[in-house]
C-alpha cells in the first residue's frame, strides 16, 4: 500500500508541476514581463519605484481608486443577493419554470458587454424612450455603470451560487426540523453555513470583474473615472506601458485581499456531500414558492427587455431619428471589411478554448483539491489561478504581446495565430472555472479517496470512474462557460489577433466606434443567438448525462 | 519530473501549432504577402487593397486594423521583433513617435516630391508621407439644436456659452489622441494660458468627456449630445448616413491630424514595402482613393469628392510645429488630469 500512495503522490505531484507550468506560460510570465516595465522610464532605463511615485501623486488617482472602490462595492451588494435568491428559488424550491429560469439568468452572459450597453442606452440615454425612469439623472455615470455591471455580471454569481446551492443533505435539514427549528433559524444555521464558500467566492469574483472591466465604463462611464480606465487612457491614449503596468498592478490588490479571504473560507469549509449524504429534495410551499417565483419573473423580464431592446437595436436603420426595421445590418462586409468571417473565426476559438480549456481547468481543480500534502505547490496553482480574475483583459493582452512577441521566446510560433487567442482566452477566464470546479469537488466526501486507498484502487481511477462522473455537470457547466466567455472577450484579444484571425467581438467595438451602431448590434445578437444554441445542446446534454451519473443522489 | 514537462510541453505545443497553422493558412501562392498595419476606415479596407493589388499584382496586403490608439499601442509593444512590413494610413503623430524611437525606414517615395509639403516629412531620415488630413472641428445636432432653441456656434469662443451647459461632449485627451490634438491647437490659438482659462470655462459645459475621437460626434448624430469636438471625418460619414448634423469649422482655426504610411525598418520584404510606399504617394492613389473619402489629401492636383464635408477645412488648418506637440503631450496632460479629472465626477 505504502508503494501504491507513493506512486500515486509522485504521479499527482508531477501532475500539478504541470498544470504550474501551464499557469506559469500562459499567465505569470506574462505578467511579470509586463509588470517589469513598471520599473522601467519609456527608454527602458530602470528607474525604482519612480513610476509609482509619480502615479501615487497624481490627484486624480484618489477620486478614480475611490469611485472604483464604491461603485464596485454597491454593483456586488446588489447583485450577489440577487443572484442568491435567484440560485435558492431554482435550486431549492418546488416553483414551476425552474428550468426556463436557470436557463434566463444565464442570458446576460451570452451577450457582449457592449450589447446591454448600448440597449441602456437607448432605453435611459439623453434620447432613449425610458429616460424618465430616472429622473432626470444622467445614465452616463455611477448609475450607468452600476446598471451596467449588474446585468453583466449576474450570471457569474449565479453560476458561483447555483453550484453551492445544488448539493446538500438531506440529513441535516430533517435533524433541525427534529430540533424544533424554525425555516428562518434552519436558513441560517443549516443553509447559509453550507454555501458560505459559495457566497464568499461570489462576492470577490463579482467585485474584483467590475474593479477591473474597462468596457462598461468606458461607453457608459461618462466623467467617471475608474482605474480600469485610466489603464485604457496610459496604454491606449499614451502607449504608456510602464504606467499603464503601474495601474495594472495596484489593480492586482482585489484579487489578492480575495485570495487571502477565499482561503480563509475554504479552510473552515467541511465537505458537505459526506460518503453518507442523502440528497436534499425541496418541499413545496406555497406562499414561498409564489413569492419567489414572482422574483425570479421579474429579474427574467429586466433580462429579456435589455435583449430585446438590442435585437430591436440591430434592425433599426438610424437610430434615433430613421427607426424603419431593416435586416441590413446583418450583411456585416457593409461595416466590416472582414465580414461574417470574423464571426468563424470566433466559433474556431470558442470551440477550442471550451474544449481544451475545460479539460486543463478542470484537471487543474482536481489536483488542487484532492492531491493529498504538496501543500506549497497546491497553494501555488491556486494562487495562479485566482490572478486572471484580478487582471484586467487589457493588460493581459499587452502582456501577452511582450512575452510571446520577445525575440527568441520558443513560443513566439504562435503569435498571431488563433492558438495565442485560444491560450489568452482559457488564461483570462480560468478564475471563475477554477473556482466551480472546485467548488463541485469541495462537496465530495474525501472518503471517497480514503475508501478507494485502502481498497488499492490507484486516485486516478477514482477521479476517472467516481469524481468525474459525479462532478460531470460542473465539468459541463465549465465547458459552457468558457464557451460564451470566448466569444464575446474583447479587451485581451484586441492586441493579438491577426490579419486572418480577427474575431467578431472585436469586429463589434471596430464597428459601434466608426458610428455602425445598428451593425454592431446584430453581431453582438449573431453571438448570443448563438451561445444560446451552444445553451441548449448544453442542456440536453445536462439532462443526458443528469439521467446518466446523477441517479446516486436519489433516495 | 523535467522531464514529464517539457514532453507535455512539446505535446502541447504541436497540438496548438497544428491548430494555429490550419486555421491561419491562407491559399498557398508567390505573391509576397506583407502584413500592414492600419487605422484607415473598415468599409476602405477592400478598396483600398484591391487598388494596389491591381497596380502591383505581385504582392498581397494582409490587414490588421483598429482604431488608432489600439494599433499604435501594438505597434510599439511589438518593437523589438515587430510584426508589420508596413503602415498604409495610421496618424502622422504615431508615425513621429515610431520615427523618434528609430522603428521606420528612410525611404523617400516616387510620389514624394510631387505632395503638398505639408504631407511630406522634411527632416531626415525621411520615413513618413503623408495621404489625408481631417480638422478637429464642431459637430452640431441641427435636430437637438433647434428643439432646445441653441445658436449655432461659428467659433471655439462660442462654446464656452452658458447656453450650452452640459450639452458638449469633446475626446479626453488622455484617451485620444484627437481629445489632446484640440487642447494643443487651443494652446496655440490662444497661448497657454488663456487657452486653460478657456478649457476652465469650457469645463463647465462639457457633459460627458469620452475615451475616443470618434465617439463625440457620433454621441451629437445621434442627438445624445447637442454638441461633439471631433474629427470632420465622422462628421461626414454621419450626415451621409443621415444624422442631422451640421459640422462648424471654427474660424479660429483648428487643429488637424494627418494619416500617412511608413515601411517599417525591420521588414522582410523591402521591396514590396517600397511599392506599396510608391502607390500610396502616386497621383493615382489620391484620386482613386483619397480624394473619394477624404476632402483634404496629399496630391495638389487632387480634388476631395467625399460628400458632406466643408470647405473651409484646409484653409482653416493651423500650422502646427508636430515634433513640439509631441514634446509638450506629458506635460499639458498632467495639468489637464489635474484641472479636469480630479473633479470630474459628476455630483
Amino acid at each position: 500500500m505504502g508503494i501504491r500512495l507513493d506512486r500515486d503522490a509522485i504521479g499527482q505531484r508531477a501532475a500539478l508541476l504541470v498544470a504550474a507550468g501551464f499557469l506559469l506560460v500562459s499567465l505569470a510570465l506574462p505578467l511579470a514581463t509586463l509588470f517589469g516595465k513598471s520599473f522601467r522610464d519609456r527608454d527602458g532605463q530602470f528607474v525604482g519605484l519612480a513610476n509609482f511615485v509619480r502615479y501615487f501623486g497624481t490627484p486624480s488617482l484618489v477620486a478614480s481608486l475611490w469611485s472604483t472602490v464604491w461603485v464596485s462595492l454597491l454593483a456586488t451588494c446588489i447583485v450577489v443577493p440577487l443572484a442568491f435568491v435567484y440560485a435558492y428559488a431554482i435550486r431549492r424550491t418546488t416553483m414551476p419554470g425552474r428550468g426556463v429560469f436557470r436557463a434566463l439568468g444565464l442570458v446576460p452572459i451570452l451577450a457582449p458587454s457592449l450589447l446591454p450597453a448600448i440597449a441602456l442606452i437607448y432605453l435611459f440615454g439623453n434620447q432613449g424612450f425610458a429616460r424618465f425612469m430616472l429622473m432626470g439623472e444622467s445614465i452616463y455615470g455611477p448609475i450607468g455603470i452600476v446598471i451596467a455591471q449588474v446585468y453583466y455580471c449576474f450570471p457569474h454569481a449565479f453560476l458561483i451560487l447555483s453550484t453551492a446551492l445544488a448539493i446538500a443533505d438531506r440529513r441535516h435539514y430533517e435533524a433541525a426540523e427534529v430540533l424544533g427549528a424554525g425555516r428562518v433559524r434552519v436558513f441560517l444555521t443549516v443553509t447559509l453555513p453550507g454555501v458560505k464558500y459559495g457566497i464568499v467566492s461570489a462576492f470577490f469574483v463579482v467585485f474584483t470583474m467590475i474593479a477591473t472591466d474597462f468596457g462598461i465604463p468606458k461607453v457608459i462611464g461618462g466623467r467617471f473615472n475608474v482605474l480600469a480606465t485610466d489603464v485604457y487612457k496610459q496604454v491606449i491614449g499614451q502607449q504608456n506601458f510602464e504606467m499603464g503596468a503601474v495601474v495594472g498592478m495596484v489593480l492586482l490588490l482585489p484579487a489578492m485581499i480575495a485570495f487571502a479571504a477565499d482561503r480563509w473560507v475554504a479552510r473552515r469549509q467541511v465537505a458537505l456531500l459526506s460518503a453518507r449524504a442523502v440528497p436534499f429534495e425541496p418541499q413545496k410551499r406555497k406562499l414561498r414558492d409564489l413569492v419567489l417565483f414572482a422574483f425570479c419573473a421579474l429579474v427574467a423580464t429586466c433580462i429579456l427587455v435589455v435583449l430585446g431592446v438590442a435585437a430591436w437595436a440591430s434592425l433599426i436603420q438610424y437610430w434615433p431619428y430613421n427607426l424603419s426595421l431593416s435586416l441590413r445590418n446583418y450583411a456585416f462586409q457593409n461595416a466590416d471589411a472582414s465580414g461574417w468571417s470574423s464571426y468563424f473565426n470566433t466559433l474556431a476559438m470558442a470551440a477550442c478554448a471550451a474544449t481544451i480549456g475545460c479539460s486543463v481547468v478542470a484537471f487543474g481543480a482536481w489536483l488542487v483539491d484532492k492531491t493529498r500534502g504538496a501543500e506549497f505547490l497546491r497553494g501555488v496553482v491556486h494562487l495562479l489561478a485566482m490572478i486572471p480574475l484580478a487582471v484586467p483583459g487589457l493588460v493581459l493582452g499587452l502582456s501577452y504581446i511582450f512575452f510571446f512577441n520577445a525575440p527568441g521566446n520558443p513560443l513566439g510560433f504562435i503569435y498571431g495565430t488563433l492558438a495565442i487567442l485560444v491560450l489568452n482566452t482559457i488564461a483570462h477566464f480560468y478564475t471563475v472555472a477554477h473556482l466551480t470546479s472546485l467548488q463541485a469537488l469541495k462537496q465530495l466526501d474525501p472518503e471517497f479517496e480514503s475508501v478507494s486507498s485502502s481498497l488499492k484502487i490507484s486516485v486516478w481511477r477514482t477521479a476517472w470512474q467516481v469524481t468525474l462522473p459525479v462532478s460531470s455537470q460542473a465539468l459541463l457547466d465549465v465547458w459552457f462557460y468558457m464557451f460564451v466567455n470566448a466569444m464575446t472577450t474583447v479587451s485581451a484579444v484586441i492586441f493579438l489577433y491577426g490579419p486572418y484571425t480577427k474575431l467578431a467581438s472585436v469586429a463589434i467595438v471596430n464597428m459601434d466606434e466608426a458610428g455602425f451602431t445598428a451593425a454592431a448590434a446584430a453581431m453582438g445578437c449573431t453571438i448570443v443567438a448563438t451561445s444560446a444554441a451552444a445553451k441548449v445542446l448544453h442542456s440536453l446534454l445536462a439532462a443526458w448525462l443528469d439521467r446518466r451519473t446523477q441517479a446516486w443522489r436519489a433516495r | 519530473m523535467k522531464n514529464s514537462f517539457t514532453t507535455i510541453g512539446k505535446t502541447l505545443t504541436a497540438a496548438i501549432a497544428v491548430l494555429a497553422f490550419g486555421a491561419g493558412a491562407a491559399d498557398a501562392q508567390q505573391r509576397t504577402r506583407i502584413t500592414v498595419y492600419t487605422a484607415i476606415e473598415n468599409e476602405q479596407l477592400p478598396v483600398f487593397k484591391e487598388a494596389f493589388e491591381k497596380v502591383a499584382p505581385d504582392v498581397e496586403i494582409a490587414w490588421v486594423r483598429d482604431s488608432t490608439g489600439t494599433i499604435a499601442a501594438r505597434f510599439l509593444a511589438e518593437k523589438d521583433n515587430p510584426r508589420a512590413d508596413a503602415i498604409w494610413g495610421l496618424s502622422v503623430t504615431s508615425l513621429i513617435l515610431f520615427e523618434q524611437q528609430g522603428l521606420l525606414a528612410d525611404y523617400k517615395p516616387k510620389g514624394y516630391d510631387k505632395l503638398k509639403p505639408l504631407f511630406k516629412d522634411q527632416t531626415a531620415p525621411f520615413t513618413w508621407h503623408g495621404i489625408d488630413a481631417y480638422a478637429a472641428s464642431i459637430c452640431v445636432n441641427t435636430a437637438v439644436a433647434k428643439a432646445q432653441n441653441l445658436p449655432i456656434p461659428k467659433t471655439w469662443a462660442d462654446l464656452v456659452n452658458p447656453a450650452y451647459k452640459g450639452k458638449i461632449v469633446m475626446p479626453n485627451p488622455a484617451s485620444s489622441g484627437t481629445g489632446y490634438l484640440t487642447v494643443a491647437a487651443w494652446q496655440q490659438i490662444m497661448g497657454d494660458a488663456a487657452a486653460w482659462q478657456y478649457m476652465d470655462k469650457l469645463h463647465e459645459n462639457v457633459g460627458v468627456y469620452l475615451h475616443s475621437g470618434s465617439a463625440p460626434c457620433v454621441q451629437a448624430a445621434r442627438g445624445e449630445y447637442a454638441i461633439g469636438i471631433s474629427f470632420d471625418m465622422r462628421a461626414a460619414s454621419e450626415k451621409t448616413k443621415g444624422a442631422p448634423v451640421e459640422i462648424v469649422v471654427p474660424t479660429e482655426g483648428v487643429g488637424w491630424d494627418m494619416e500617412a504610411s511608413a515601411i517599417v525598418k525591420t521588414t522582410k520584404n523591402m521591396a514590396a514595402a517600397q511599392k506599396l510606399m510608391d502607390y500610396s504617394s502616386s497621383a493615382e492613389a489620391n484620386r482613386d482613393l483619397y480624394s473619394k473619402y477624404y476632402n483634404v489629401v496629399a496630391d495638389p492636383d487632387a480634388k476631395g469628392t467625399a460628400p458632406n464635408y466643408p470647405a473651409e477645412t484646409e484653409a482653416r488648418m493651423l500650422k502646427i510645429d508636430l515634433a513640439a506637440m509631441a514634446n509638450n503631450r506629458d506635460k499639458t496632460l498632467a495639468e489637464w488630469s489635474k484641472r479636469y479629472d480630479g473633479k470630474s465626477a459628476p455630483k
